[in-house]
Parts: C-alpha cells; sequence; structure tokens
C-alpha cells in the first residue's frame, strides 16, 4: 500500500510538473506580458517599468530555461509577481482559493446530497413517471450553457426576485396550485404498493405543499422568516422517524427511542441556545464546536439505550443531533433576516448578483452569515444545476446495476425486508464507484467555476486566470494552473485508493 | 376487481427469448439499427436535429449557396423601433397575431442593425462546424493513440498514457483558452482545430481500455498465429469491436464540445468578431437580457437544443450497442408470441428443430 501510494504521489509530481511545463510553453507563446506598458504615458517611467517587469520575469532568457527559473521560485513557494500590477501573486493566493472553495464547497455538498437521493429513488422507481421527468431533465441540465443560466438567474433570481419581496412577496394562486398538484404528482409518483394507497400519499403531499405555501404568501414569512420552537419540535420528530426508518428501520424501538429522545433534547436546547448565539464572541468556530457537541450527545444517547446494536442507536441518534443542529442554525439565521434586509446598506434587494459580500455591511455574526447566504444562492445554484445532473445520473445507473445482481434477489429471497435490501445491500455497494466518481469530480471542479466566477463577479481564482490570459500575464495563470492540478492529481490519488479501502475486491499494489 | 398479476412465464417464452427471436439471423449492425430506431427518444433527437441542420444551411445559404431567407448574417438591416421578434404561433381568434414568422421572427438588433435569425443561423452554422471538426480530429488522434497504447502495452503505453493524464488534469476549457490564446485562435477552424488537440483524451482513455481486455481474446489470438500484422490486428480484428463505444463518445463529445466551444467564446477567448459563434452571441448580448431578452435567448435555445438533440442520441447509440440492454417486452407482445409459439409447436411438431 505504501509502495503504491509512493509510486502514484511521484507520478502525480511528474504529471504535475509536465502539464505545468505545457502550459508555460503555450503562454509563453501566447502574446508578450509587456503589451500593456504602452498604456503609460510618460516614456521614462514606461522603460522603468519594462525593465522591471523584464527583470522580474526573466523575459530576456528563452522560454525552457524560464521554465526553469520559474519553477526553482515555485518550490521556493514563490510564484513570482504579476507584470500588470507589479505584486506578488502569492499575497492572494490563499483568500482567493478559499472564496473559490466556499463557492465549490457548498455546490458540491448540496448537489451529492440531493443528486444521490434523486438518483436513488428513481432507480427504485425505475420507468415511473417521476423517472422518465428526471431523466429529462438530467438531460436538459447537461445540455445547459452555464453562463447562459447564469445570466438568467442574476435577472430573474436577482433583480426580479427582490422586486418581488418589495412587492409584499405574495404567490399568485395559480403558482400555489400548480406547485402543490405538482408535489402531489411527485409523490404520487415515488410512492409504492397499490393504487389507492398511492393516490392518498399523493394528496396529503399536494395538500401539505400547497398549505405551507399559502400560509408563507398571506403572513410574508419570507420578509421575516423563522420557525420557532414548535416548527423545529415537529420537525424533530419528522428527521428523528425518518432517519431511524432509513437508517436502522422503525421496528428497532431502541433506535427509535434513542432518535427521539436526541430530538426532544435537541428542542429542549433550543431555548439556552438563542442566549449562546447571541453572545456577542459568536463566530464559526463556536458553530462548529456546538455542532460536534451536538453530535457527541447523540452518539452518548444512543449509547446509552444500550442493547446488543448500540452501535446502530448511537449512529441514528447523532444523525438526528446533527440535522437538528442543521434545523436550529437555519431558524437563528433566519431571524436575523430582516435586521439584514432592512439593513441601510440592503436596503431591502438581499439578493446579490454580485461578489462574495457586502463589504460595507456592519452587524453581528449572524447578519454576515445572511449576507453570505444570500451571495452564495445564485452561483450555487447555478453551479448545483449540472453536477446536480451529473451524480443524478450516475448514482440511478450504479443502483441500477446493483439492483440487478443476483445477491440482491437472494437478499429478497431470504425474506429480508425491503429498507435492509435496498439500503444495506442495494446503497451501499453501489456506493463504491459513486464515491470515486465524486472524489474525481472535485478536482476537476475547482477549474469549472471560472466561468460562473465571471458571471457572479467573484474575484476568485477563476478571475485570477481570466484576468491574468486576457492581460498575457504569465505569472498568475501559472499559479492558478499549480493550484489547480496539484488539487486534481491529488482527487485521482485520494479516488483510487477510496475503491481500494471501499471494494475488497480491488487489491493495489500486489 | 383487481385483475390477476399475469406472470410472464406461465404465459410462454419470457423476455429474453422474446429478444433473441427477434434479434435471429440478423447482423450485429441491423441489431445495432433496430435498437436504435426502436428509441423513441432518440429518434426525435434525431428528426429535431436534422431540422436544425436543414434550417440552419439553407435559410442563410452555406458558403457559396445562397439561402431562401432575405437577410444574409452580414446584411445591414434598416433599424425599427420596434426590435422585438415578430414570430407568433398564437392564432388571431385566440387573440395573437396569428401564425407567422414575420420580418424578423427573432427580433433584431438596431444598434449593429442584424437580423436577429440570420444571425443565430449563422452561428449555428458556426457552432456545427466547430463540432464536426473537433470530432473529427480528436476521434483520429484518440482512437490511434488508444489503440496504439492498449496493443503494445509496455513503455509505449505508460508514455502515452501520461501524456493524457497531463492533458487531462487540467480543465479543458483552461487549456483550451490557454492554447487559444497560443495560437492566436479566433475564427471557426482554429478553435475547432484547438479544441480537437486537447478533447481527445477521455476517448483515448476509452479505448486503451477495450484493447487491453480485446487483444486477451482468442480470436486475436487466431489471427496472430495465422501471421496477421500488427496493424491489421489492431485495424481489421480489434478496432471493429470498439465501434460501440467510439460511436457513443464522440457523440456525447460533440455535445461538450459545443458547450465548451461556447463558454470559451463567452469568457472572450474563442471565437470573436468579426466571426460568430453561438457562444460569442450569447456573449455579446448579455447585457440586453433585460432589455432586449430575445437577443440573449434565441443562442442559448439552439445551443441548448443541439446539445439535447445529441445527449438523447448518444443515449439511444448506447443502449443500441449495449449486449445486456434488455428491452424490456410490453404484455401484447409476449402475449402474441406465445400464441405464435403454441401455433408453431402444433403445426411444425414433424419438422423438428429451431
Amino acid at each position: 500500500m505504501t509502495t503504491f501510494i509512493l509510486r502514484r504521489l511521484v507520478a502525480a509530481f511528474f504529471i504535475v510538473l509536465g502539464s505545468s511545463f505545457i502550459v508555460y510553453m503555450l503562454m509563453a507563446n501566447a502574446g508578450d506580458p509587456l503589451a500593456f506598458t504602452t498604456e503609460i504615458a510618460s516614456p521614462t517611467v514606461r522603460e522603468t517599468v519594462r525593465a522591471s517587469v523584464t527583470d522580474a520575469l526573466n523575459l530576456d532568457v528563452h522560454p525552457v530555461a524560464r521554465y526553469f527559473l520559474w519553477l526553482g521560485d515555485v518550490f521556493q513557494g514563490d510564484f513570482g509577481i504579476s507584470a500588470r500590477t507589479q505584486q506578488p501573486v502569492i499575497d492572494d493566493l490563499g483568500g482567493r482559493l478559499l472564496m473559490t472553495l466556499k463557492l465549490v464547497g457548498a455546490a458540491t455538498v448540496l448537489s451529492i446530497l440531493v443528486g444521490i437521493s434523486v438518483g436513488i429513488v428513481t432507480a427504485l422507481r425505475q420507468y415511473s413517471g417521476f423517472d422518465y421527468t428526471t431523466t429529462f431533465f438530467t438531460f436538459v441540465f447537461f445540455s445547459l450553457p452555464v453562463f447562459w443560466v447564469a445570466v438568467i438567474l442574476k435577472a430573474v433570481g436577482g433583480i426580479d426576485f427582490n422586486d418581488w419581496l418589495r412587492d409584499g412577496a405574495e404567490f399568485p394562486a395559480w403558482l400555489i396550485v400548480a406547485t402543490g398538484l405538482a408535489a402531489g404528482g411527485i409523490c404520487y409518483s415515488i410512492a409504492g404498493g397499490p393504487l389507492h394507497r398511492r393516490l392518498t400519499i399523493g394528496a396529503i403531499g399536494a395538500g401539505v405543499v400547497t398549505a405551507i405555501l399559502a400560509y408563507i404568501s398571506s403572513t410574508g414569512w419570507i420578509l421575516d422568516p423563522g420557525f420557532g420552537p414548535i416548527v423545529i419540535a415537529l420537525f424533530a420528530v419528522g428527521i428523528a422517524f425518518g432517519v431511524t426508518a432509513i437508517m436502522a428501520g422503525l421496528g428497532n424501538r431502541k433506535a427509535l427511542h434513542s432518535a427521539l429522545t436526541t430530538a426532544a433534547i435537541g428542542v429542549v436546547t433550543w431555548f439556552p441556545l438563542q442566549l449562546v448565539f447571541d453572545d456577542d464572541g459568536m463566530n464559526i468556530w463556536r458553530l462548529f464546536g456546538l455542532g460536534i457537541v451536538a453530535i457527541a450527545v447523540g452518539s452518548i444517547v444512543g449509547y446509552a439505550y444500550g442493547g446488543f446494536d448500540k452501535g446502530m442507536s448511537a449512529r441514528t441518534s447523532a444523525v438526528v443531533a446533527l440535522l437538528l443542529s442543521c434545523v436550529i442554525f437555519v431558524d437563528r439565521a433566519m431571524q436575523s433576516w430582516a435586521e439584514y434586509s432592512s439593513s441601510s446598506v440592503i436596503r431591502n434587494r438581499p439578493i446579490k448578483t454580485i461578489g462574495d459580500r457586502e463589504v460595507r455591511l456592519e452587524g453581528s455574526f449572524w447578519v454576515v452569515t445572511n449576507d453570505t447566504f444570500s451571495h452564495l444562492i445564485l452561483p450555487t445554484v447555478a453551479l448545483m444545476l449540472i453536477s446536480l445532473a451529473t451524480y443524478t445520473r450516475y448514482s440511478r445507473a450504479s443502483m441500477l446495476e446493483v439492483l440487478n445482481q443476483d445477491y440482491i434477489r437472494t437478499a429478497r429471497a431470504k425474506g429480508l425486508t425491503e429498507r435492509t435490501v435496498v439500503i444495506r445491500h442495494g446503497f451501499r455497494n453501489a456506493m463504491i464507484p459513486l464515491a470515486t466518481i465524486v472524489a474525481f469530480d472535485i478536482g476537476g471542479i475547482l477549474g469549472g467555476a471560472v466561468i460562473t466566477e465571471t458571471v457572479f463577479e467573484w474575484n476568485a481564482m477563476g478571475r485570477l486566470f481570466q484576468t491574468g490570459l486576457l492581460s498575457l500575464d504569465p505569472n498568475p495563470v501559472m499559479a492558478f494552473f499549480v493550484v489547480i492540478a496539484t488539487f486534481a492529481v491529488i482527487a485521482n490519488l485520494l479516488a483510487d485508493l477510496l475503491y481500494a479501502v471501499l471494494d475488497p475486491r480491488i487489491r493495489i499494489g500486489s | 376487481m383487481i385483475p390477476e398479476v399475469v406472470n410472464p412465464d406461465a404465459v410462454g417464452p419470457d423476455e429474453i427469448s422474446l429478444e433473441q427471436r427477434e434479434i435471429a439471423g440478423l447482423s450485429q449492425g441491423q441489431i445495432v439499427r433496430r435498437r436504435f430506431l426502436r428509441h423513441k427518444g432518440a429518434m426525435a433527437a434525431l428528426v429535431l436535429l436534422i431540422f436544425i441542420v436543414l434550417l440552419a444551411t439553407t435559410s442563410i445559404g452555406f458558403g457559396p449557396f445562397p439561402g431562401w431567407w432575405k437577410y444574409a448574417s452580414n446584411t445591414v438591416v434598416p433599424p425599427n423601433p420596434d426590435q422585438s421578434p415578430t414570430m407568433s404561433l398564437r392564432p388571431t381568434w385566440l387573440g395573437g397575431a396569428g401564425v407567422t414568422i414575420g420580418d424578423h421572427p427573432f427580433g433584431l438588433d438596431n444598434e449593429k442593425g442584424r437580423d436577429m435569425f440570420a444571425l443565430t443561423m449563422r452561428g449555428v452554422q458556426m457552432s456545427l462546424v466547430v463540432i464536426f471538426v473537433l470530432a473529427l480530429l480528436s476521434v483520429t488522434i484518440g482512437v490511434v493513440l488508444g489503440s496504439v497504447a492498449g496493443y503494445f502495452g509496455g513503455w509505449i503505453d505508460a508514455v502515452l498514457m501520461r501524456l493524457t493524464d497531463m492533458i487531462l488534469v487540467i480543465p479543458l476549457l483552461l487549456i483550451a483558452a490557454v492554447a487559444g490564446y497560443a495560437f492566436g485562435a479566433k475564427g471557426v477552424w482554429s478553435v475547432a482545430l484547438v479544441l480537437g488537440l486537447f478533447l481527445w483524451t477521455s476517448l483515448a482513455r476509452l479505448v486503451r481500455a477495450e484493447f487491453l481486455a480485446l487483444r486477451e481474446r482468442e480470436f486475436v489470438d487466431a489471427a496472430r498465429v495465422g501471421g496477421a500484422s500488427s496493424r491489421r490486428i489492431i485495424f481489421k480484428h480489434i478496432l471493429p469491436n470498439t465501434v460501440g463505444t467510439i460511436v457513443v463518445s464522440t457523440t456525447l463529445l460533440m455535445g461538450s464540445g459545443i458547450l465548451t466551444e461556447a463558454a470559451l467564446s463567452f469568457l472572450g477567448f474563442g471565437i470573436r468578431s468579426p466571426n460568430v459563434s453561438l457562444g460569442s452571441l450569447v456573449n455579446d448580448y448579455d447585457g440586453a437580457f433585460s432589455s432586449r431578452p430575445w437577443l440573449f435567448i434565441w443562442p442559448g435555445v439552439f445551443i441548448i437544443a443541439i446539445v439535447l438533440c445529441l445527449q438523447f442520441i448518444g443515449d439511444g447509440l448506447r443502449d443500441a450497442f449495449d449486449p445486456r440492454q434488455k428491452r424490456i417486452p410490453k404484455r401484447k407482445d409476449l402475449e402474441s408470441a406465445a400464441e405464435i409459439d403454441r401455433a408453431m409447436t402444433r403445426g411444425n411438431r414433424t419438422i423438428g428443430g429451431h
């Protein structure tokens, strides 16, 4: 194993080296980095700038030699200076990378979660109306040019949505009815069993969604959102039952009870937590800390219930605790929405289409959190549409492949419950190829955010590349490539290792 | 009353034997063609794609051939105070302007004096040229490199695959952008060449994987014992077996080629003025979305339509080439097959065999 990793690391190193050489040569061919100096009016200043940039970028030596000089600097952690600004590239590289990770991270996590769930459901209900509709939409999403969608999102999701908020945030009646019917149709398609059961579930789905939308519309909930303890309690019970049904089965009473206990603890701690949240020292690390505490409490509750399967109870309760923490977090963030939205710099146009944050905004941690969310939402949707389609299709194909295996038939034949067959025998094995795809994708997605960053004017990694290339500035472009390529090769290596860990049939290094 | 569930096995032949009977005596090509023609999504997509190609080539003409549309993509159109599209699909009895295309079906751009329909058709033509050239180029490179690497193995494989990795490690859009700049690619052909030079990597990998599996098969050994040269084995014995993979991934590659070309043009690195492509049109008019959305919408709609068609066709081809693909037969088919079965066994019992 160690030899395998070492060999792959060495190979990865040389791959990055090789591809950086290719890009460096292309870049050297692309044009004169000094072209911008013609804009400088004073001849003496122009000559000084030319001389200093030529010296710093070694423009007077042959490109191949220049590459090795550049490489020597990179090994010492120096990515050189930008010809255009004469500032070291490394200065804001970290900040830009963090910004891109923020953008890509939210979109990736969400699309993996949603994509896999939808893919699994379509595989389980193959050839249903839901399956056909989803498949059609994954094809459409695949075909969408991201920049085109992003521009439309900016207009519709940004400007029109903000106008709609200003006009009182009421849904038109036809929209409520149509959404309700669509939700009912989806529930009907997903539900299994005899016709009358599916019809009932469909009707309930349609009714619930219509009622919620009507409530939201009539009370202007979006203008001042929040859950409050009662809705959170409903969420908690729902989460407890849902997670238990998926992970342990409702027949597992100990798991169900520990999940419900965890949910109850969560709802009760909602009250003291508000004080903690309102503390001035609240920051992102405290938030993470609270999340970890919640998971720990969940696990302890699960163990405390004992029984032969206490590990399962602990896992179930931990997931319940995590999800409930997310709900409580969202609730607290929502409470500050009105304050954020009405602040003097936002002026009731909360959904932002430009940049990653409002620099002039001052306020508590929660106001800033709202600001981050409202900047993230549109680019995240744009990025998600496409990766969502990828993950849905892969997980559907992978799940179908597994469900057609003989051992699934065996599992059904020996009388295991449908949940055990689908989750334990099917889902776990279907995830093996998917894990490698996800790891592989994360490597590539960093570079794929260039267009989204351009449309939404995020001054992050993609911008570094685009402005660098447009002004024929080699060092920023090369810094971008080195970071992206390193991420990609490491992700590939992880994908291979993950496969070996997850699938015992694969043996590496032997 | 709930009807009893009919067990297909009890009625007669099961799904597999029905499928086998349908394809008995047909060549591989015929089987694939039949399966493809039965794929409804793929057929609909094929019809739509042919329609788009015909519309784009005949309307404004292609090369030296004139078209039937009154404007060319570079004709200066007299400005009109109402720039919005004149195409209407709502009949007069529904309160619309009737089913008509009018003078400027996709609207017009007064600032540049261009008819949007002619301009969009020009963009479609150029995008089609781009994907055609890049498909040709990347298939050639990918197939040659992939088959050589897979067939010979050893250090040739190692070198070629490391080269593939080097290109694969960088997102296609970015390396194409840098290369386009390096080679000064602004026109249709040069952008297509640049994209083709970097798009072959996934195809090379797929072809190599197929070769690795196929070269161990008995028919390859038989050919080698029979004295066939390596070149003959590669091109006559192994390559025809990989056609399915190549055709399917080329179709999908053409789809992603359009998107990549459009994205390149959008970032300002691809096809640039005076050349137009669908991507450069979207780029030119992205600021006009709120005031004159038709300038922006139509090129995008055509990108989506073409890529969507290619996706569906690729999906249909994949199903057609996949030997494991089972069609779910309709109960009607199974029953009628069982009927024929019974008739056959009654009538032909004396003949025997099959």
